[in-house]
């Protein structure tokens, strides 16, 4: 008989743990609502069977536990109710899935005109680069890639050159306009995650992955990676600034291009060769 | 159509079959070390599995105590944590549930429980059981390598598992943690052959396909489940080995290691994904079609009622089988794949909850109008219904695709596996220690220690996952070693992780009751007889129990109806043997 009483609390507990509990998803700042949604949907639908289920088993339980005299009944099969199940289940699924598919294929349609913005992981940061003067990012190798040019831009591809570079720093989007991620890695996986976005999609070395999103409101949030990439995998934080239109101008126009940053860093490490040498020669 | 239920129509003779070709022992060394009886290999595969199970059972203790309280104790550093992780995750799936399910179980049940004498290649058989061995020393042996053992999480997502980022990487741990694999899957296909070619060739004359118990088809097809995977994991361990050991890159594109460029090139990380997935799939269903073939028979026996729509259950048992090979790639929606890819394994995935749903239904319509006894094995039936329902149904969240975005990779995703392919069948596991520890040793298990291993076990186990969905529903990643300060993570959220770690302790403890019970009964549980159950199936059948070696004496058990012949009305008793000739033409022939 306790088995029937925790049955009955389980079932209402774990409803009451969902809504009155305070664990629950931070506050959207995109456009994909339309996932919220499906979620709620599907929370419903699972929900209602999952009580369902517990509390027909725990009066069943009550009803038809052992008692002298109590005989089981004998009915093998039954084709009409059987049926009749299968094809509800099979509504209840359609339910769900019929969203699902529907917000999926937004999901994978970038709409024209996204700004592309790309994410390049490696252990255990972030860059950035966004596409300069001329609207579009130049090409790139893991085999370019050295000290001086991290992310591996091909130096001889003209639309490199005035592409901004944001090394392991903040990313900027402008509000209210969709952004095509390109998403690429140098090293292992690993996955571009900022909860209030609710999308997320992997990095892999090797290839360019996307997503698209449109920022809603403005405000910092902080990037997580989601794929485990070794030990760093927790520390490899970075930080999304979404700004109004002229605070994302003002910010972009500080940034340094690629030209700039190579040039710039060529002085340095002359002037850290000059330092080596100068330190090399005054040792005994 | 076939009626499953009637008799063959007179009663047959029995053959009598000498046993001559059995292998008989002659000495302690080939009884009880180098046995080929199925039922000694099927101990020491469960001693086996539930010895490194335990292992994998501290390691969650030891996370569970860096995640619930990362500041209190310092018993893991990153690079341990994601050993540990990773050597819980696999000694579970593979080295536990595996083993226990097909190597013991399916040993233990299948000559028994289709009227054989034994698997029919008893020395495979054997060898299967001492690869299996060795796979678990090499797999311990990692533990004290060098470097220690791998930390790429159980998936061991190349290129990361391959690199000095990630613990054993460039040490011993991956290249252990390969073969094995490897081994363990050289081992399991000499046992797996021998389950599908006893069921298929060794039944008991009159024991039809459609007269098995669920529990046979259960582990038959996750057998030939397994047969048809493991070759993809194979293939996957053997290619990622050379990769680690003779510089190829299968797996390993252009890569640049903390500013070093690495001699690798033109590999793709991603067909690994799809190797391990096209395995690792159909693998949860190789843990839960045993499961839900042994839950079936638990609730039909203990509810004394046959199982409700018994055709439907085994087709739908087959048709998961076969539509687990085509929604691999629902693990891998935000993995980069192609996305057009996620409208079709979306479909597949949510096509398979409906004959999954109608297992549900049919374990449920099972108890209406029984006469339930509320026995343990009963008790964690119930309990495997709930949790299963339970993790089944945030199934269809995670396999929605586009619902899978946000929750991907997150602690919604750890709890969901626990529940279903993690609680649900070890729950299932625990049932059928308490329904056949009487046939194996001839003496019951002690209630009251079950009781409160049973209680202890499925509340705290509940109390663990359930609320950890919504962990992953603020956005808490999986495989933190720590969260740290982050904005979008309230407090609160500490409070429910120290909450679950002191849950994962007391469960993780409540299974020493069940170890202690396990000893402690040999000796001292109450004698069980033959059939302490009541059961209709042959097992419970055998002339001694524990049965000998060859199970059945001179003459082999005649099948005359299907397992489930529970409360018929107008026989004496409430339960049919399989192997008793059909009431009413007995009766008849009495009468005339």
């Amino acid at each position: 008989m306790a088995v029937v009483v925790i049955l009955v609390l389980l079932a209402l507990g774990s409803v009451l743990f969902h809504v009155l509990s305070p664990w629950w998803w931070t506050p959207i700042a995109s456009n994909w609502n339309y996932i919220d949604n499906t979620i709620i949907i599907t929370f419903w639908i699972t929900g209602i069977a999952f009580v369902a289920v517990v509390l027909f088993m725990a009066y069943c339980v009550f009803r038809f536990r052992h008692r002298p005299g109590n005989t089981a009944d004998y009915e093998p099969e039954n084709r009409r109710l059987e049926s009749w199940l299968a094809t509800g289940t099979t509504l209840g699924v359609a339910a769900m899935l019929a969203p699902g598919l529907f917000v999926w294929h937004q999901f994978i349609t970038v709409p024209e005109g996204a700004a592309e913005v790309e994410v390049v992981g490696q252990q255990w940061l972030w860059n950035f680069r966004l596409p300069g003067a001329d609207g579009k990012l130049g090409t790139t190798d893991a085999r370019d890639v050295t000290p001086d040019n991290p992310l591996g831009l091909n130096r001889n591809d003209a639309a490199s050159l005035d592409d901004v570079i944001v090394e392991a720093g903040e990313l900027h989007l402008p509000v209210g306009k969709p952004v095509k991620v390109l998403l690429r890695s140098v090293d292992v996986l690993h996955d571009f995650y900022v909860p209030e976005f609710r999308a997320k999609m992997d990095m892999v070395p090797g290839m360019i992955t996307y997503f698209w999103f449109t920022p809603t409101r403005t405000g910092t949030f902080e990037v997580l990676c989601a794929e485990l990439c070794g030990v760093g995998h927790p520390q490899m934080r970075g930080t999304v600034v979404v700004d109004t239109e002229d605070d994302y101008r003002a910010w972009l126009a500080e940034q340094q291009t690629f030209s700039q940053l190579t040039a710039s860093s060529d002085g340095d490490s002359t002037a850290t060769a000059v330092a080596a040498a100068t330190a090399q020669s005054e040792a005994p | 159509m076939v009626d499953v239920r009637s008799g063959l129509g007179e009663a047959l003779p029995p053959p009598e079959v000498e046993d001559v070709e059995l292998y008989h022992p002659h000495s302690w060394w080939t009884r009880y070390v180098f046995s080929q009886d199925a039922k000694i290999i099927a101990i020491q595969y469960a001693t086996t599995a539930i010895a490194i199970g335990m292992v994998a059972l501290v390691l969650s203790w030891l996370m569970r105590l860096q995640l619930g309280f990362p500041d209190t104790f310092q018993l893991v550093d990153a690079e341990a944590y994601y050993q540990f992780i990773t050597m819980h995750g696999m000694i579970m799936v593979i080295y536990l549930l595996t083993a226990l399910f097909l190597g013991g179980f399916g040993n233990y049940l299948i000559p028994l429980m289709v009227g054989a004498r034994d698997m029919v290649f008893p020395y495979a058989n054997m060898l299967s059981y001492w690869i299996y061995l060795l796979a678990v020393l090499v797999l311990v042996a990692s533990f004290f390598a060098p470097g220690g053992p791998t930390g790429a999480g159980w998936t061991l997502y190349p290129p990361q598992a391959l690199l000095s980022g990630t613990p054993g990487g460039k040490d011993w741990g991956i290249i252990l943690m390969l073969s094995s694999l490897i081994i363990f899957i050289i081992g399991f296909t000499m046992g797996g052959l021998n389950y599908v070619v006893t069921v298929l060739q060794g039944r008991a004359r009159g024991m039809t396909l459609m007269r098995m118990p669920l529990t046979v088809w259960g582990i038959f097809t996750a057998t030939v489940m397994a047969l048809l995977a493991f070759p993809a994991l194979f293939v996957a361990c053997v290619m990622m080995l050379f990769d680690r050991l003779l510089g190829t890159s299968f797996f390993m594109p252009a890569i640049v290691e903390m500013g070093e460029q690495l001699p690798y090139g033109g590999g793709s990380p991603i067909l690994f994904q799809h190797l391990f997935w096209f395995f690792g799939h159909p693998e949860v269903y190789i843990v839960a079609l045993p499961a839900f073939g042994i839950v079936s028979d638990l609730i039909s026996t203990h509810a004394r009622k046959n199982i409700f729509g018994y055709r439907m259950m085994v087709w739908a048992i087959v048709i998961i089988g076969g539509l687990s090979f085509v929604v691999w790639a629902h693990h891998m929606y935000v993995s980069g794949m192609n996305p057009y890819f996620g409208f079709f394994f979306a479909t597949t995935t949510l096509i398979i909850a409906v004959p999954t749903a109608i297992k549900v239904y049919n374990w449920v319509l099972t108890l209406w109008r029984g006469n339930i006894h509320l026995t343990l094995p009963m008790l964690f039936a119930l309990a495997f219904i709930v949790t299963f329902v339970n993790g089944g149904l945030t199934g269809l969240f995670l396999g929605n695709v586009v619902v899978d975005v946000p929750l991907s990779d997150t602690m919604f995703v750890v709890a969901h596996f626990h529940m279903v392919m993690g609680v649900a069948p070890i729950l299932v596991i625990f049932g059928a220690i308490y329904h056949w520890y009487p046939k194996i040793t001839g003496r019951m298990l002690d209630e009251t220690l079950g009781q409160i291993h049973f209680w202890i076990t499925f509340i705290g186990a509940y109390g663990i996952f359930f609320p950890m969905h919504y962990l992953g529903l603020i956005g808490v990643p999986r495989r933190y070693y720590e969260l740290g300060e982050t904005a979008f993570v309230p407090d609160s959220v500490h409070t429910l992780n120290a909450f679950i770690s002191i849950m994962a302790l007391i469960v993780g403890a409540a299974q020493i009751v069940l170890l202690f019970n396990l000893v402690w009964s040999l000796r001292h549980g109450r004698e069980a007889g033959g059939n302490p159950w009541r059961a209709t199936t042959l097992e419970w059948q055998t002339p001694e129990t524990p049965p000998p070696h060859g199970n059945w004496g001179k003459e082999l058990p005649v099948v005359y109806r299907w397992a489930y012949d529970y409360s018929v009305p107008g026989a004496p008793e409430d339960f049919i043997p399989q192997n008793q000739p059909a009431p009413s033409r007995v009766s008849h022939e009495a009468a005339s």
